[in-house]
């Protein structure tokens, strides 16, 4: 499972990389989680479906799914004028 | 008598010292100020256009093809609403399909595809106060990108989030009439394609 991060400036950035059915990895990655969502982040995880694609945003680790490949963090909504 | 001349322009200087310094010492930094050299973040067209690239892959990795092809030949994404009942109606059209386009930095703009009349405007951003290179403005296929997922991953939170406007407040209703007019003509263009790629191929005259 790969974490990235919209980046301005940049695009997106690789924040952290492992694999969820590792003990240490998975730690890890909870951890990173937290981080970015503590830090103003919102989570989305892409998903595949029939013809339709769509994302799922994750509030915390527990409701990304386990075989998702990647985790999209992008700053909050605010309001804008 | 010349001594007393002597004093009285000693007393003259010193007065008028006393009052000039002030103006000396301010104009002196203001000089400095000027001269000095303000650090901030270089504006590198190269770098926002490095981003934005990248964005795009980012984008089209996500979205499905049609999307993909609508955002790189209009400029938009149309993304259907999700909700039973579309946010804002209670009138006698509650209850139509309505969908969305989603514009780079401008507000998510709601309307009937069926009819073309244009509901409301969603103002959003995605603000990163980090601001990592001075600017907290994502790469536009990014804004793009985070207003797809914000809408198809929990599209009432967005929705709740947003500033919400009438149309015409900052999206020209004109400008949305003739996407909207683009749209069709390029969903025409795009089925006229593909059932052309499903037709069985006719066998040349003579053979």
């Amino acid at each position: 499972m790969k974490f990235l991060r919209m980046k301005p400036g940049h695009g997106e950035v690789l924040i952290a990389e492992g694999d969820v059915e590792l003990r240490e990895d998975e730690q890890r990655l909870v951890e990173e989680f937290r981080r970015q969502l503590d830090a103003g982040m919102w989570a989305a995880v892409p998903l595949d479906g029939e013809g339709r694609r769509t994302a799922q945003l994750a509030r915390t680790f527990a409701e990304v799914p386990r075989d998702a490949e990647r985790v999209i963090f992008f700053p909050r909504a605010a309001g804008g004028r | 008598m010349l001594l007393a001349l002597a004093a009285t322009a000693l007393v003259v200087v010193a007065l008028l010292w006393e009052a000039a310094t002030p103006r000396v010492t301010e104009a002196l930094e203001r000089r400095r100020a000027r001269r000095q050299i303000v650090s901030a973040p270089d504006y590198d067209p190269g770098r926002e256009r490095r981003a934005e690239a990248r964005a795009r892959q980012l984008l089209k990795s996500c979205v499905n093809d049609e999307e993909w092809a609508m955002y790189r030949d209009l400029g938009f994404v149309r993304v259907w609403g999700m909700q039973a009942e579309r946010p804002g109606g209670h009138d006698a059209a509650s209850g139509t399909p309505y969908a969305y386009l989603i514009y780079p930095h401008k507000p998510i703009l709601a309307y009937l595809p069926q009819t073309g009349r244009l509901l409301n405007e969603y103002c959003v951003a995605f603000p990163d106060q980090t601001r990592p290179y001075g600017s907290a403005r994502l790469p536009d296929s990014d804004d793009v990108l985070a207003k797809w997922m914000a809408l198809t991953g929990d599209e009432r939170r967005l929705i709740a989030t947003a500033n919400l406007h009438l149309p015409g407040r900052q999206l020209d209703p004109r400008q949305v009439k003739r996407d909207l007019w683009r749209l069709r003509q390029w969903e025409r263009e795009r089925a006229r394609g593909e059932s052309r790629e499903g037709e069985p191929r006719q066998a040349p005259a003579g053979q």
